[in-house]
């Protein structure tokens, strides 16, 4: 995708700043609808989801002390997956959203919880809800495009380092609590200053996420494998903890990565965001900026219904079960101001996101400019590219842009 | 919702040798717990992070010692047609309570917590459960909900016993109790408590109960029965066969219908209007009175803005239209603070007093120091404003 500002048709140049408010108050009579309605049902609702969900983590703790036993490694390990699955999910990411802080109920409150992974709430509160929810999908101010470790967007520049970014991904993907913990954490750019010259803040922070790290490896990796000496079961219980983390991280990071990176997701360019965005463009913004993955309400569940991502980013202080029951009115408004409601099956919209990773991974232009017949003369330009600095890199660039835009109006015309 | 009536207590002189209960959770917690003890319960907060220890019991015995105090409802009857007396079992660290005290209830109505004050209108019962008597006030959120919605097996957070408007011990040689509506309640505890002993107690009590109507009277029988059975001397007045009391009238007041009043040490509960005409009919008269007031919570006028204050020191003037984060900011305090549009909740700070106004919608958020959640009602500061002067907590 290219910034919206910089497409041949930009999708909102049909709509006049009245419409815009308009569509704002639209979307605000929706949020106020379900704000009326929230109550007995809603609390007794996430209540239930903790209650399930702390029976089942213990339940598939408890099966896998014996999980020398083949059958019970495997029910305690799918246990212990879907456990953390909505830890982190359903309830973790939408208790720190403050979707249940109406409730008044310091046990189930965005200030005092804190999840199963890596990150610290605190850190993660920071550059999720007040970053990424604030500025979403603005090229260079978003972080979550890429993570600062990809390029999802042809509007950031190619540099060599993406070459490798479907592996980076993967990696990512594996160990995605600990991505997330950097990622929050800013190592990448925190690390590049010198060590004097680091923050408080960032010594601090560091040390409260290695703190968190600590415990959540002690947890799984050290007490819950020694409650399996008796039986025999170290090993088993320390494989499916490895596992259920894994399984857990996978999931999310697919989940996530179908929020804002499948193809027909719009971004924004820095620049044409204006200092005081009028509620109505924040809006606008956040409609065109997510993607949705339709399927099972059991979907719906595990994914923390993220996959109402974007019923979430219009309203993330909505309790999260009340998404698909506003999904049909947010679709209406789409279709009034005549936008585009972007949707698809996770294997679809996963597909998709890696599509674009891979892509990506490859200078704009490269793509559409190599054939069978020229490919060894572009695998050297590539070469070149990634090895001879800056300034070839930049020529090169400018000259394959310049071929592939003279490819299309030759192929159009 | 906001003109809701709710009763709050403050009493006026001292009778009490009740000692401060302490919970039992905060025991609990303090630091380096030594021993084996406590070294397990370490290991088994360690093995279930980021959770602690209490959040897995919790799931399965609430009420148990060392669980933050909690009760279950295990009986709600009806007294008249708008109230009723809810019977609570209370968690393992249910410190006790003299009967004249009341206790704070936390109740969940249409899933938002809320607390609220009641008497306790038992003296300690033999099966060790608490109950409360609540009238339905017309609007009234929680007692709306506690007599007409609540029932057996819900859950009500509780806090220790607290106030003052107790019985002196040892008693004395006679009493004057005056009561209206539901300010009977916390004495109806403390008749009963006197009551059930096997000895009875020799005191000349005499109870003036003042209701607007004969069928609204909570406690009306039971309270014959006590004057039937020799206990009291029962003067029943309803507004509506009577007249108003008028305290102070020579002919038809107070002492007319208890002529050795001055004899008699005097306790009072009720609405202030009632209170205020019994302090100064008792002060002139020279005469001790204890009373306990139930107050409405006034509120402001929620587009007009107020006094913000914060713990940390400094307060500012805020009107109705200013983000209490940005009162807060040109006012010097050091604000925690976010996205600044209603979406990240980073900046989120305890309301302790007052009431504030989402700027968004008009919702109105009150927190009554004493009634609301003690810890406070944490709000998002950059899209409430004042609505009346407010305080909030930034030190925590």
């Amino acid at each position: 995708m290219t910034v919206i500002t910089k497409q041949d048709t930009n999708p909102t140049s049909h709509l006049t700043p009245e419409n815009i408010e308009q569509l704002g108050r639209d979307l605000d009579a929706i949020r106020q609808s379900v704000l009326d309605a929230r109550g007995e049902k809603d609390a007794a609702y996430i209540r239930k989801v903790v209650d399930v969900q702390r029976k089942l983590e213990l339940g598939s703790r408890a099966v896998l002390t014996v999980s020398i036993l083949p059958p019970a490694w495997i029910a305690g390990t799918i246990g212990l997956s879907i456990a953390k699955i909505l830890e982190n999910m359903e309830i973790g990411h939408n208790v720190m959203h403050g979707q249940w802080d109406w409730m008044r109920d310091p046990k189930i409150h965005s200030t005092t919880w804190e999840w199963d992974n890596a990150s610290t709430a605190e850190a993660w509160k920071h550059s999720h809800n007040e970053v990424h929810h604030t500025y979403t999908n603005i090229v260079g101010k978003d972080n979550d495009l890429g993570y600062g470790i990809m390029r999802v967007d042809e509007d950031q520049r190619w540099a060599p380092f993406h070459l490798g970014q479907p592996l980076w991904n993967f990696i990512n993907a594996c160990f995605f609590e600990y991505g997330i913990a950097a990622y929050d954490l800013e190592l990448g750019k925190n690390l590049s200053i010198p060590k004097e010259k680091r923050s408080e803040k960032f010594q601090s922070d560091l040390k409260k996420t290695f703190a968190k790290i600590r415990r959540q490896a002690k947890k799984d990796y050290l007490i819950h494998p020694a409650l399996g000496l008796p039986t025999g079961s170290v090993v088993p219980i320390l494989a499916a903890n490895f596992t259920a983390n894994l399984v857990r991280n996978l999931w999310s990071h697919s989940v996530i990565m179908c929020g804002h990176f499948p193809e027909g997701v719009e971004t924004f360019e820095k620049k044409s965001i204006p200092d005081n965005e009028t509620r109505g463009e924040w809006y606008l913004r956040q409609m065109l900026g997510s993607a949705n993955i339709s399927g099972s309400k059991a979907m719906h569940l595990m994914t923390g219904n993220l996959s109402h991502q974007i019923e979430h980013h219009l309203f993330p202080d909505l309790p999260s079960s009340r998404y698909a029951e506003i999904a049909p009115q947010v679709k209406a408004v789409f279709e009034t101001y005549g936008l585009s409601y972007v949707e698809g099956s996770l294997p679809k919209q996963v597909y998709s996101a890696w599509h674009k990773v891979v892509r990506l991974s490859l200078p704009n232009g490269f793509l559409a400019t190599t054939t069978a017949k020229n490919a060894p003369q572009q695998a050297k330009l590539l070469w070149a590219m990634s090895t001879k600095g800056k300034r070839v890199r930049r020529a090169a660039q400018a000259r394959l842009e310049q071929t592939a835009r003279r490819q299309k109006a030759s192929s159009a015309a | 919702m906001t003109t809701t009536a709710v009763p709050r207590r403050a009493a006026i002189t001292a009778a009490s040798t009740v000692k401060p209960p302490v919970s039992a959770r905060q025991a609990a917690t303090t630091p380096a717990r030594p021993g084996l003890r406590g070294r397990v319960r370490r290991l088994a907060d360690a093995a279930v992070t980021p959770l602690e220890l209490d959040d897995v019991l919790d799931v399965f015995h609430p009420l148990r010692a060392g669980a933050p105090l909690r009760g279950r409802i295990v009986e709600v009857c009806a007294e008249t047609e708008d109230s009723a007396t809810i019977v609570i079992k209370p968690g393992k660290d249910w410190s006790g309570h003299v009967p004249g005290q009341y206790v704070r209830v936390g109740a969940e109505v249409d899933g938002v917590r809320l607390w609220r004050t009641y008497s306790l209108t038992h003296g300690p019962r033999r099966d060790g459960c608490l109950s409360i008597t609540v009238k339905a006030i017309p609007g009234g959120l929680v007692s709306q909900h506690l007599v007409h919605s609540a029932r057996p097996g819900q859950m009500l957070q509780l806090a220790p016993a607290q106030g003052d408007f107790v019985l002196p011990d040892p008693l004395p040689a006679k009493l004057l109790l005056v009561t209206a509506g539901s300010g009977i309640t916390p004495v109806i505890g403390m008749l009963r408590n006197l009551y059930s002993r096997a000895t009875t107690p020799a005191t000349d009590i005499v109870l003036v109960h003042v209701n607007a109507s004969e069928s609204s009277a909570i406690f009306r029988d039971e309270l014959r029965e006590h004057a039937e059975a020799g206990h009291i001397t029962l003067v029943e007045r309803y507004d509506d066969r009577d007249g108003l009391l008028d305290v102070a009238h020579p002919v038809t007041g107070l002492a007319s219908l208890v002529p050795d009043l001055d004899d008699r040490l005097a306790y009072a509960c009720g609405p202030a209007g009632l209170l205020d005409a019994l302090e100064s009919f008792h002060a002139e008269r020279g005469l001790a009175l204890t009373t306990e007031r139930f107050r409405p919570v006034v509120l402001g006028d929620a587009g007009a803005g107020g006094t913000v204050t914060f713990t940390s020191g400094p307060s500012a003037e805020a009107d109705g239209e200013t983000p209490l984060l940005d009162a807060g900011e040109s006012a010097g305090v050091l604000m925690p603070s976010g996205c600044r549009i209603g979406v990240c909740f980073g900046c989120v700070l305890p309301l302790k007093q007052g009431a504030v106004r989402d700027l968004r919608n008009g919702a109105i958020t009150q927190a009554v120091p004493g009634e609301t959640a003690p810890e406070g009602i944490p709000i998002q500061t950059c899209i409430n404003a004042a609505a009346g002067d407010c305080s909030l907590d930034d030190a925590g």
